[in-house]
């Protein structure tokens, strides 16, 4: 019964719709054109028609605005302004202001996946939203290949759209290493932070201080051969060719050929050969850099550019423990006596700095780390003996 | 109601008077969001909607203000004023009913309110006196045919992105000068409904 109103009611509302005189001619459709117009009249009305009806829109729309107003959280906007504004989509999120309303609305949701914005955001993020701040490690993209244009072989000759994504296409590219850095500049151009250029070689070149880690390099990449990596790991095996060690070598200059040495010099056990492919366990390595010496094929990088020789300081209470971990056997001397290191042979790896006892072996690049590790350990004792004494007395 | 004449309609202003292709309307929408298929379809979905519902809007105000007032040379503001009030109270209304939907298609809303063929199609049905179904039709015709114009140039554009253009012509220039072909190919619509 209910839908035969309906029903009923609709195809009055046609019948009535349709059956509205329309004006056929006229002046701007449909007045009929008149002898003569009180202009003044004529504006008056049309001010006042104009007037009433930007005020019904505009009541309105301020109705509208009040019944459907959605309550923002005001840290939304706060952390919104904080963010890096590169819109890159490395948190997950289209865009900075979804991530702004994610981290704010949502507990789970960390306060530092900002990698463009780096520490500074994420600190800046967490103390807005009242989170944990977890320590960001800085991250940088990694190109695994070194097989630029002098060093490798190529199949055959590409003569299509310079692009990566384009070459790919042509049976897995022009490279006979189909592992490798094809060279078009892909990454170079999809980069929002402008930190890649293209090497003489036909090399990507990651700028370490443009570079955020936002990874839109890796998606891009067709063979996937940059990878998002933590800064401070700077020996890397830059190579991803899994075939077997003579196919490698056919194909490219600096390939790896897995012949194990590094798995064998490595004093952490973190270089490890699979599938013909070194790989550095990130967890294990120290970044000693020994393994970059003994590579026949010079396939493992040593990305810090200088290395400064080991100096032991008079506080040394010659303990001999730098000469017992000392790859090269560059440290010596006698038990209870200053050592010394032959500067000839040190190679800066930094191992008897971190495990000297009392700090005395200076000079490496990872001095500062170990001082500081060195202070926080020393406060940490003096602390607890303090609170053991305080214990005593009372 | 005649249907012959409402899909004849649709299919005149979808197709043959294509809005973008044959009067060059709307183009700034059309080179701006066209670069990506996803924000082209987007687009053209919140395109219809509105335009549908702005034409329905003012055909109304039109028919029955508009005309018994005798106020017609007032139509251009009036519309504009329609479309703008109706945009800005879908962006307010739709943020607080459906939040997704206001994610997905709340971008596009703001560069509608001032498009050309929002305006241009109240504007059309005012002077062609189409009656309501009409209206809606051509209004309908005119979203899909946009839709369709989007659609054709955000998938040649994807596929623009790796191609090897001469460097003067790079970004705008060549998406112009395929404007133009696409427009030459759409000309041979232009015999498809004869009276």
């Amino acid at each position: 019964m209910l839908d035969l109103n309906i029903v009923h009611f609709i195809s009055d509302l046609i019948q009535f719709i349709n059956h509205v005189p329309l004006p056929i001619a006229g002046v701007g459709g449909g007045i009929e054109a008149k002898e003569s117009v009180d202009l003044l009249e004529l504006v008056k009305f049309a001010a006042a028609f104009l007037l009433g009806i930007s005020a019904l829109f505009g009541i309105g729309l301020a109705f509208a605005a009040k019944k459907f107003a959605v309550k923002e959280d005001p840290r939304v906007d706060q952390v919104s302004d904080v963010l890096a504004h590169a819109h890159c989509g490395a948190c997950g999120y289209p865009g900075c202001r979804q991530y702004a309303e994610q981290v704010v609305l949502n507990p789970d949701v960390s306060p530092n996946l900002c990698t463009p914005g780096g520490a500074a955001t994420a600190e800046a993020v967490a103390r807005i939203t009242g989170k944990v701040m977890e320590q960001l490690e800085p991250k940088i993209a990694r190109v695994f290949c070194q097989g630029g244009c002098s060093k490798s072989v190529r199949r055959f000759k590409y003569e299509g759209v310079t692009d990566c994504r384009a070459a790919i296409l042509a049976s897995g590219g022009d490279k006979s290493c189909i592992y490798g850095c094809l060279g078009y500049g892909s990454c170079s151009r999809a980069c929002p932070f402008g930190a890649i250029s293209m090497s003489d070689d036909a090399l990507p070149v990651i700028d370490r201080v443009k570079c955020t880690a936002c990874g839109v390099c890796a998606q891009t990449c067709p063979t996937k051969v940059i990878e998002i990596l933590p800064m401070a790991k700077e020996v890397l095996v830059r190579c991803h060719s899994k075939d077997k060690g003579p196919t490698t070598k056919k194909n490219c200059q600096t390939g790896c050929i897995a012949c194990g040495l590094c798995e064998k010099v490595c004093p952490y056990n973190a270089a490890k050969v699979e599938n013909y492919l070194s790989r550095i366990d990130l967890d294990k390595c120290r970044v000693c850099g020994l393994c970059v010496r003994k590579c026949p094929t010079n396939a493992i990088m040593d990305y810090i550019p200088k290395r400064p020789k080991a100096v032991v300081t008079d506080t040394c209470i010659g303990c001999h423990a730098c000469a017992k971990v000392c790859p090269v056997n560059a440290a010596s001397g006698e038990l209870k006596k200053m050592h010394g290191i032959d500067q000839d042979k040190c190679i800066g790896c930094g191992i008897c700095a971190t495990k000297c006892p009392v700090c005395a072996i200076t000079g490496t690049f990872n001095y500062s780390e170990v001082l500081q590790a060195y202070e926080a350990k020393k406060a940490a004792r003096e602390k607890a003996k303090a609170e053991k004494e305080a214990a005593a007395s009372t | 109601m005649d249907f012959g004449k409402l899909f004849e309609l649709v299919v005149a202003s979808s197709l043959i008077n294509n809005f973008v292709f044959t009067m060059f309307l709307g183009l700034c929408i059309f080179f701006g969001v066209s670069k990506k298929m996803e924000t082209a379809v987007g687009m053209s979905i919140t395109f219809t909607m509105v335009m549908v519902v702005s034409a329905a809007l003012s055909w109304v105000v039109y028919q029955f203000i508009m005309i018994p007032y005798e106020l017609t040379f007032l139509k251009i503001i009036i519309f504009i004023g329609v479309v703008a009030a109706f945009v800005q109270s879908a962006d307010t209304i739709m943020k607080k009913v459906s939040p997704t939907l206001y994610y997905k298609l709340g971008v596009y809303l703001a560069l509608i309110t001032t498009n050309c063929i929002i305006i241009a199609v109240p504007l059309k049905n005012a002077g062609e006196h189409y009656n309501f179904f009409e209206s809606m039709a051509f209004a309908l015709g005119s979203g899909l045919g946009f839709g369709l114009a989007l659609v054709i140039m955000a998938s040649i554009r994807e596929k623009l992105e790796v191609a090897d253009v001469p460097r003067p012509f790079r970004g705008l220039p060549i998406s112009f000068i395929i404007a133009g072909l696409i427009a030459l190919a759409f000309t041979g619509f232009s015999g498809l409904i004869t009276l």
